[in-house]
């Protein structure tokens, strides 16, 4: 009898586990891309950021993401703040002054100054529509939040989806947005994927290296759908856009962002848009979550402090019930 | 308030002038130190003290939020943001807040799940279980309420989407649904007026708890057998054996919670309530916090809107009417060898509406949603009544002192003898 109720009461346990990490909306929606899960020095539960590789990722954003992207959520002195880039404080201060921020005079006059370490990063733009006129009625997004912004879509078989989750619960996954962020940056291609339409009006992918100059029967297509008694249905790119491997629907406003050598990092660091990628992309994820190191440190210390006392209550409590069973 | 005497000494003179005008110490004695607590309890018994945690940390947590956060379409999402950076371990009691109505509702559902397992919604305790009904209710409208003010993407069509399931209302819907919003859509006055219920509904579960521990207190505890306490060998005091035993299971729960909070802050939550509120662009996908999945399931499953949102309601409803669907003469599923299958058969049911309500409401997903649908309202109006009437439940222990110490050791008991409700 005892046995018995053991089974069903670790069974129940189990469903519940399983019901707090099975519907999970986020992982569920399923329709995106397949991206890859990278290895980041911030991932799981021992993560922290390299200082090196946000300071890198924020000369990448400096150079290149800053001219269309803001990041209006991050202070000057964020970047001096520990866990994060880190940068000398003097350095920073007179990175501010470059920046103009507005202010009133005593007459009441909009007048600009040089911002200080406690003014935030100033947006490229006077407002949202002066970014739209410039951007053929795009609006840039800020990427103070990006990284939490984005993730990544479960794309594997249904039955492996409880695992997977269970996964990310115990891994503690949480970098699909700079998974996400890597995979948009390098997930660039000159064109769609070409097809080739047969006598029976089905189209058929065709390997880039196969195809010949000026192959008038080669198809570009960013989606291809099946048309019950008709030939499949080729979607071609908008006019002004690009190809993306992770962006859902592959069609993507921003032209490809970046190429090799366009930074020079002084670390000796691989001038690659892999480096930039990653970088920018811990850079991102450091900008939406700059208590990233703090939290996880403390976490250990509460979780330690939660283990010990469980345990001296279940000895306790063990002691205690013995005269009882 | 019930049968049982507190045996409260007061141990000093000031003690002994405070019980002669206000016996509260003397009623705390009573229900929470030397209360008979059955002697088999398992770990589902330890979620009770555990829910009370949640509701003192999301009522903590909540009130400190309060004093930073911002209602107001504007600058909402940017005072959260505040808070996440900028507010000394804004980051820390933000996340404790946002897990721990996860957690709650994580609890609330093993609560539940347990309750349902073991019976003890019969007789004498309906009005126990149904109070308990009622605070899951206010659960899901404060955790409602509470998801819209970040005043992200899914926290504003959310609510968009489910103030909409008034308007199924014939005749007055879109009156009411005006009414609920303060304008013609949802605006910074809904978020104002969604705050203000936000902050007023905890306080309402608060005064339910009350009335549920006390309603729980006239009753007594139900236990894994089912079988009432009889004798004095049926039960230890409250205090310390039970108590000691809630609070490790306390602990370990707050292990759980401690990792999501450090570990996997936006696990449970949305990657597009990240971005701010925008009116004119809808999510591709709009689905409701993890709790609420196997509800959104049955809504969707159904094609009619006004259809849909009562068999939602009635999803919710008809747990109050458990006590009188089933028809069984033994409390737990335990001894209940056709209904076993059953009831996990409903878990599972439940686990499978949760899963489509995060899918898409098309094709073979809409099928399975109908199939569960199904399944999860023939098993409280097909399901309980009709297995209880022809079941033949298993023997039942004569007293809980036999079930823990086997045979022959409760068997002195006089009122032992009489216990054999399983026998019709």
């Amino acid at each position: 009898m005892i046995k018995m109720t053991k089974t069903s009461s670790i069974a129940l346990a189990g469903a519940m586990a399983l019901a707090l990490t099975s519907a999970v909306p986020a992982m569920a929606a399923g329709d995106g891309p397949e991206i890859a899960k990278k290895k980041w020095s911030f991932s799981g539960p021992g993560g922290h950021f390299d200082k090196n590789q946000l300071q890198r990722g924020f000369q990448v954003y400096k150079e290149v993401c800053s001219t269309c992207h803001g990041i209006k959520r991050i202070a000057f002195r964020n970047l001096v703040q520990p866990g994060g880039p880190e940068f000398p404080e003097d350095g920073v201060r007179s990175l501010a002054a470059t920046y103009k921020v507005d202010e009133l005079d005593g007459n009441g006059k909009v007048v600009q100054r040089p911002a200080r370490l406690s003014d935030r990063f100033p947006s490229p733009y006077k407002n949202e529509a002066e970014a739209r006129s410039i951007h053929n009625g795009a609006n840039p997004p800020d990427l103070s939040l990006i990284a939490k912004a984005r993730g990544v879509d479960y794309t594997g078989p249904i039955w492996y989806h409880p695992v997977s989750m269970l996964k990310d619960v115990v891994t503690g996954y949480q970098e699909g947005g700079a998974d996400y962020i890597y995979a948009l940056m390098t997930g660039y291609k000159d064109n769609a994927p070409a097809y080739r339409r047969d006598a029976t009006g089905k189209l058929t992918e065709v390997a880039e290296t196969s195809i010949q100059r000026g192959d008038k029967t080669i198809l570009r297509c960013v989606s291809v759908e099946k048309v019950a008694g008709k030939p499949d249905n080729c979607t071609a790119m908008a006019d002004g856009m690009n190809y993306n491997m992770a962006f859902p629907g592959h069609q993507i406003g921003m032209a490809k962002p970046i190429s090799d050598g366009q930074v020079k990092y002084t670390d000796g660091t691989a001038a690659t848009v892999s480096n930039y990628s990653a970088d920018m992309a811990a850079f991102a994820s450091w900008a939406a979550d700059p208590t990233h190191d703090q939290r996880k440190s403390l976490g250990w210390q509460v979780m330690l402090y939660l283990l010990v006392t469980s345990i001296l209550l279940y000895v306790a409590k063990k002691r205690l019930w013995r005269e009882v069973h | 308030m019930d049968q049982h005497e507190s045996t409260y000494k007061p141990g000093s003179r000031t003690a002994k002038w405070w019980d002669e005008r206000l016996p509260v110490m003397r009623m705390m004695h009573g229900q929470f130190v030397d209360f008979p607590t059955p002697r088999n309890l398992n770990y589902f018994w330890t979620f009770g003290g555990i829910l009370t945690f949640c509701l003192a940390i999301q009522l903590v947590s909540g009130i400190v939020l309060a004093m930073h956060y911002i209602p107001s379409a504007d600058l909402a999402f940017d005072s959260v943001e505040r808070i996440r950076r900028d507010v000394n371990y804004g980051w820390l009691i933000r996340s404790m807040h946002a897990v721990g109505a996860s957690m709650f509702f994580f609890a609330v559902y093993v609560h539940i799940f347990r309750g349902l397992y073991y019976g003890s919604y019969k007789a004498p305790r309906e009005v126990l279980w149904i109070i308990g009904v009622l605070i899951y209710l206010v659960m899901m409208a404060t955790a409602f309420l509470g998801y819209t003010l970040p005043w992200g993407q899914m926290s504003f069509w959310g609510a968009t989407v489910i103030t909409n399931f008034f308007s199924a209302i014939p005749l007055v819907g879109s009156t009411v649904v005006t009414w609920l919003w303060g304008g013609y859509s949802v605006t910074g006055t809904t978020l104002n007026r969604f705050y203000s219920l936000h902050y007023l509904l905890p306080f309402v579960i608060a005064g339910l708890v009350v009335l549920h521990i006390w309603a729980l207190h006239v009753a007594g505890q139900n236990n894994p057998t089912g079988v009432e306490i009889k004798t004095k060998s049926d039960s230890v005091p409250m205090s310390p054996f039970a108590v000691m035993k809630d609070l490790f299971a306390l602990g370990v729960f707050a292990m759980l919670f401690a990792w999501f909070v450090f570990y996997a802050p936006d696990y449970l939550g949305h990657a597009d309530n990240y971005v701010e509120a925008n009116p004119l662009v809808t999510p591709p996908h709009i689905v409701p916090e993890w709790y609420f999945l196997p509800f959104y399931a049955i809504l969707r499953a159904v094609p009619s809107k006004l259809g849909g949102v009562v068999l939602m309601f009635a999803a919710v409803a008809i747990l109050a009417f458990v006590s009188w669907l089933d028809t069984s003469r033994v409390r737990s599923t335990k001894y209940r060898p056709v209904y076993r299958w059953f009831f996990w058969l409903f878990v599972i049911t439940c686990l499978a509406l949760g899963y489509l309500g995060a899918k898409p409401a098309e094709g073979v997903y809409v099928f399975w949603a109908r199939i569960f649908t199904f399944y999860y309202f023939a098993h409280f109006l097909l399901v309980m009544p009709i297995v209880g009437l022809i079941e033949t439940p298993k023997p039942l222990p004569r007293s809980i002192t036999e079930a823990v110490l086997g045979k022959g050791a409760g068997a002195g008991s006089p009122v032992a003898a009489a216990a054999s409700p399983e026998k019709r």
